[in-house]
């Protein structure tokens, strides 16, 4: 299990920066170096066993029923980019120490940093195919974040955006890909999918899934035609580009076709593709190295090419092939993290990665010269160092290739071109920096860096001389394990520096020449090749974003107008069509329940309220009668409701009635009386239409539903309301104890719905007119004297009716929320017969704290059945005999009714006495002070408020 | 007598609907009052017409479906807080904007947004 800590490691090390971020940058950077350096120690220790040819392995069961397990192998593939990702990983850590100011977040920058260390080793180590894609994705994620580092730069975030979207997209190619392989294979493990290759070859399927699997591959690994992605992530802090774009994030791919090379590669259509899209890659990103200016754009565009190599060589796949694809990931994260890490040295140190402004740096920074010529001429390829045997390795692969058939020879010669064009941007970049004469000065006098900021690049560059004299000694161990675990099998190879007089010597050698030729001419050639427009695949990938954006938001401005209107008709042209649609066929939705006889009573009563609810409609631009229609079919209903043995129903519609007939009285008091003529005729007809259209939907699925027989759940209520709830009155004893958490969220919902308001009404100011739409002055008798006198009558008797109605709640028609509606109503009249002034005096309590209580009290008495380990909102009852008055039921369902009581009174005096302060000068804002004394009955425009808080 | 009762239900929705289209934010919510009504009526039949008979318990066997009414019961009292919050923020776009359009648009702005 130990080995389970090896991916676990650099993942647990993502919170170390955090947590020691604030001691010191010193400490910081050692600590975050730890987990790593554990890992690696972890990974050299499999070494011995891996040799032996065991592949250690480890797992955990994640989702057994998708076959997803967090399993992890290391294998030689695996140990060989383990070395890579975490070794130059902890080189990075100590270049970055020194590389970002002290003013940087570094702590966010090292977390980031090891996030995707993590989600590499992951990758490398994913012993499922799931498991695999999820650490594919993770780098994706957080290569977005550390080549959008330093997110205040355009092409910072431009960068990463285009990072992302492109190995994004190729991460769900990817994923359908791995998904289609696993179908295939019938598992997601690892080892199962490597062993089946003959069985994925020999099915259909797998032409889709190779183009799938490599369209995420070659995404990643930046090949023609996704490679526009990589030079925009040179946006990127140096240490970023340093290790994504030499040993990790764009060898991805090429660690995935390496990983999938026994089962996915060996077929024709593998060696053509992969061949051809490596090639052209290697060969076009080389000529752009050659002609890029800037000194990471160089570097960007040769670490593509050189991806290209690779890919040619995985294409190619014969096992010597996949020992020099091996050998060059190796050589090439050696060489190019140095050269990654030199220009950012100088760029540090000269204040410029421009080639015009820099030269002759050699004086100047002697030791970073060094460092930068043998990488480079490693990079070229020049004997004695390891870049020049895989690069020979590679020449006699393409010579022996059978990709091209009969043009065999494509291969080779293209295969030299990129070898030239490589020989000439490696001499130009060691040339133009250290050698040739600036064109302008750069900004910064330049100077050597800190001595451990140069370490890490000398230390590899010591490596690739190393490599390069003794290959067999250096990289023998580790490349053994590899191709064996590429392969399948050991391979019995023999790395050497000399090889004789042989065809891909004379490659070489006309590489070197010609491409010092070539850099000899480059100024002409960059001259020449300003004369053609740009066509950058970059350009394309921001038209094609920006074109997407557009239509995108075209279609969403048709949409979404910022018109109500628009919204409704859509939304109920949609509805008219789906209900439509479900009712065609009424007949057979039709039950055969028939029809019970219609009285006389009963047909005058609907008529009426088809009469009164056209009327609202038509009447609408006259507000106060279709307001006075409205208050018509709200009693109407509550009549219905009484007809059709609904009490409680009745009760309630009849207080909710009077209370939102006072609210829309007292809100068209400050409206518009009349609606203006907007809407032309056509539109009218429309909006006609379709709602006859959606009326006669709503009908028919009512009557059909109204002739089927009901088989309803209710029967469980009215059998145990008595037994279990201890009430005779079935609907209260649903509220209040069957269903009684849905009945604490709609009083929830009240007491909201009354807050709001009363937020909405602060500081509002109106204007408030003396007249109505006539030009009739409002009554002079502000609070008529018969109104006062009954209104006062009617309170102690409307509160008693509703201590009566609350009690008797559980056991006849009534309960929380009528009491409540006729205790609000009785308030009301006093308000309104008193004026608010005056019966503020008197009573002067805030009503928010009493919606607020009655939602407590609700709660609480849910909470309470806790204390008696039963389950929230569970209720008891019992008989108790109190003296004098006799025996009563008592159910604690009755105190979670008080809590109805108490928000209903609470939200509906929020609601409406809030709104009548309005209208008098002691409005629910601040007070007038600021408009002076103005007197009531006046015109009063919208004042604008000032910006006080308001108690 | 269920066919009376479903076209009631479908004209009070269509009359409500109708309102609903209107350009002003008063049609509107008094829209919506009727739309909650026809809605409340097409809830509480759910549970069947059942005439002269109740939910209360009490020996007979005649009773009336009472989950409908329990659900239409807080509907009413919820309705109201919807309509109350509609009517109430329709004021106060009238305070802030200085029209009762329901876009909260002004009456010159209206042409150019068509």
């Amino acid at each position: 299990m130990t080995l389970l800590w090896i991916p676990l490691l650099p993942l647990l090390g993502v919170l170390v920066p955090a947590l020691t971020g604030s001691r010191g940058r010193l400490l910081c950077t050692l600590a975050t170096a730890c987990l790593p350096a554990v890992a690696l120690a972890l990974t050299l220790s499999y070494l011995p066993a891996i040799e032996a040819g065991n592949i250690p392995r480890a797992g955990l069961e994640w989702v057994p029923q998708i076959g997803l397990d967090l399993a992890f192998r290391l294998d030689g593939l695996s140990l060989l980019f383990n070395l890579l990702i975490l070794g130059i990983g902890l080189l990075i850590i100590l270049y970055a120490h020194y590389y970002l100011d002290a003013s940087e977040n570094y702590a966010k920058f090292y977390a980031y940093l090891i996030l995707f260390m993590a989600s590499m080793v992951g990758i490398a180590m994913a012993d499922n195919l799931l498991v695999l894609w999820m650490f594919w994705e993770l780098t994706s994620l957080s290569s977005f974040l550390l080549i959008g580092f330093w997110s205040h730069r355009s092409e910072a975030r431009k960068g990463a955006r285009m990072a992302m979207t492109v190995t994004g997209a190729g991460g769900l190619a990817l994923l359908a890909g791995l998904l289609l392989l696993g179908d295939i294979v019938g598992s997601l493990d690892m080892q199962v999918v490597l062993d089946s290759g003959a069985t994925i070859l020999a099915d259909s399927r797998y032409p889709i899934m190779l183009v799938l699997v490599l369209l995420g591959a070659f995404a990643k690994s930046a090949q023609f035609p996704f490679h526009f992605w990589l030079p925009h992530a040179m946006a990127a802090p140096t240490p970023v580009s340093a290790y994504l774009h030499s040993a990790t994030m764009v060898k991805a791919g090429i660690f995935l076709m390496a990983r999938l090379h026994p089962a996915i590669a060996g077929s024709e259509l593998w060696s053509a593709i992969v061949t051809v899209v490596g090639i052209v890659t290697m060969v076009y990103a080389a000529w752009f190295a050659l002609i890029k200016a800037d000194l990471k754009g160089i570097l960007a565009f040769s670490t593509v090419s050189h991806l290209g190599l690779i890919t040619v060589l995985l294409g190619i796949g014969s096992p010597m092939a996949v020992l020099a694809a091996l050998f060059h990931i190796l050589n090439h994260a050696t060489f190019k993290a140095a050269l990654f890490m030199c220009s950012g040295i100088i760029d540090h140190e000269a204040g410029t990665r421009d080639l015009a402004r820099l030269g002759r740096l050699a004086k100047a920074m002697p030791i970073t010269c060094i460092v930068m010529s043998i990488t480079g001429a490693a990079m070229a390829g020049f004997p004695l160092l390891n870049g020049f045997i895989s690069k020979e390795m590679f020449f006699t692969e393409t010579l022996d290739s059978q990709a091209f058939g009969g043009l065999s020879l494509v291969l080779p010669v293209l295969a030299t071109i990129g070898g030239v064009l490589s020989v000439a941007y490696s001499i130009r970049l060691v040339h133009a920096v250290f050698f040739a004469e600036p064109r302008h000065a750069p900004p910064k006098a330049p100077h050597e860096p800190p001595h451990l900021m140069r370490a890490p690049s000398e230390l590899l560059a010591t490596l690739c001389i190393l490599v390069g004299l003794f290959p067999a000694v250096m990289a023998t161990w580790l490349l053994a394990p590899a191709v064996a675990a590429v392969l399948l099998e050991p391979l019995d190879f023999h790395l050497a520096i000399w090889h004789g007089f042989n065809l891909p010597l004379a490659m070489s050698v006309v590489a070197t020449l010609a491409g010092l030729t070539t850099y000899l001419l480059h100024r002409k050639i960059r001259q020449f090749v300003r004369d053609f427009p740009p066509r950058d695949a970059s350009r394309i990938f921001e038209g094609v974003v920006q074109t997407i954006g557009d239509r995108a938001e075209r279609i969403t401005e048709w949409f979404d107008n910022a018109s109500l209107q628009r919204f409704m008709t859509l939304l109920l042209g949609a509805s008219l069509i789906a209900g439509a649609v479900g009712l065609a066929r009424m007949d057979a939705l039709t039950g055969a329940k028939g029809n019970q006889p219609v009285d006389g009573v009963l047909l005058v009563g609907a008529l009426l309220l088809i009469f009164t609810g056209i009327g609202t409609a038509i009447t609408h631009r006259h507000r106060l009668i279709s307001l006075l229609m409205l208050s018509v079919v709200g009693l109407l209903v509550s009549l219905t409701f009484a007809r059709f043995s609904a009490p409680d129903l009745a009760l309630t519609q009849l207080s909710v009635e009077v209370v939102t007939m006072i609210l829309l009285m007292l809100a068209l008091f400050f409206l518009p009386q009349k609606t203006p003529r907007e809407s032309t005729p056509a539109r009218a007809l429309r909006d006609l239409l379709l709602c006859m259209g959606l009326g006669g939907v709503i009908a028919g699925l009512n009557y059909t539903v109204l002739t089927r027989d009901t088989e309803s759940i209710s029967q469980f209520f009215l059998d145990n309301s008595v037994p279990g709830g201890g009430g005779h009155n079935v609907v209260n004893v649903i509220l209040v104890d069957f269903r009684g958490f849905d009945t604490l969220g709609e009083i929830t919902v009240l007491a909201i719905a009354g807050l709001a308001i009363f937020k909405l009404l602060n500081r509002l100011r109106l204007f408030m007119p003396h007249s109505d739409s006539e030009g009739r002055i409002w009554a002079p008798d502000r609070y008529p004297m018969i109104l006062t006198t009954i209104s006062q009558t009617v309170l102690p008797l409307a509160l008693l009716v509703s201590v009566f109605i609350f009690l008797r709640g559980h056991n006849q028609p009534g309960g929380g929320f009528i009491a409540g509606l006729i205790t609000a109503v009785g308030l009301l009249l006093v308000y309104m017969a008193r004026g608010v002034a005056w019966t503020q005096q008197r009573l002067d309590f805030p009503y928010q704290p009493v919606a607020i209580l009655g939602v407590g009290v609700a709660a609480l008495t849910g909470f309470g059945s806790w204390l008696f380990g039963a389950p929230f909102l569970t209720s008891s009852f019992g008989h108790f005999h109190i003296p004098l008055i006799g025996d009563i039921e008592l159910a604690t369902a009755m105190l979670f009714d008080l809590g109805v009581y108490l928000a209903v009174v609470g939200a509906t005096l929020m609601i409406l006495a809030n709104l009548g302060k309005v209208t008098t000068p002691h409005r629910p804002a601040k007070e007038d002070h600021d408009q002076g004394s103005v007197e009531q009955g006046l015109h009063r425009t919208a004042a604008p408020s000032d910006g006080k808080e308001t108690v | 007598m269920e066919m009376l009762y479903a076209i009631t239900t479908g004209v009070l929705a269509a009359s409500g609907l109708y309102l609903m289209l209107r350009g002003r934010t008063f049609p509107v919510v008094v829209g919506l009052t009727l739309l909650s009504y026809a809605t409340n009526l097409f809830l509480f039949s759910m549970g069947g017409l059942t005439a002269g008979g109740s939910a209360i318990i009490d020996g007979k066997s005649h009773y009336s479906d009472p989950l409908p009414q329990a659900l239409v019961l807080t509907a009413i009292v919820i309705g109201f807080a919807m309509t109350a919050f509609a009517v109430i923020l329709a004021m106060r776009a009238r305070g802030d904007m200085g029209n009762d359009h329901v876009d909260g648009r002004k009456a010159e702005d209206k042409e150019e947004r068509r």
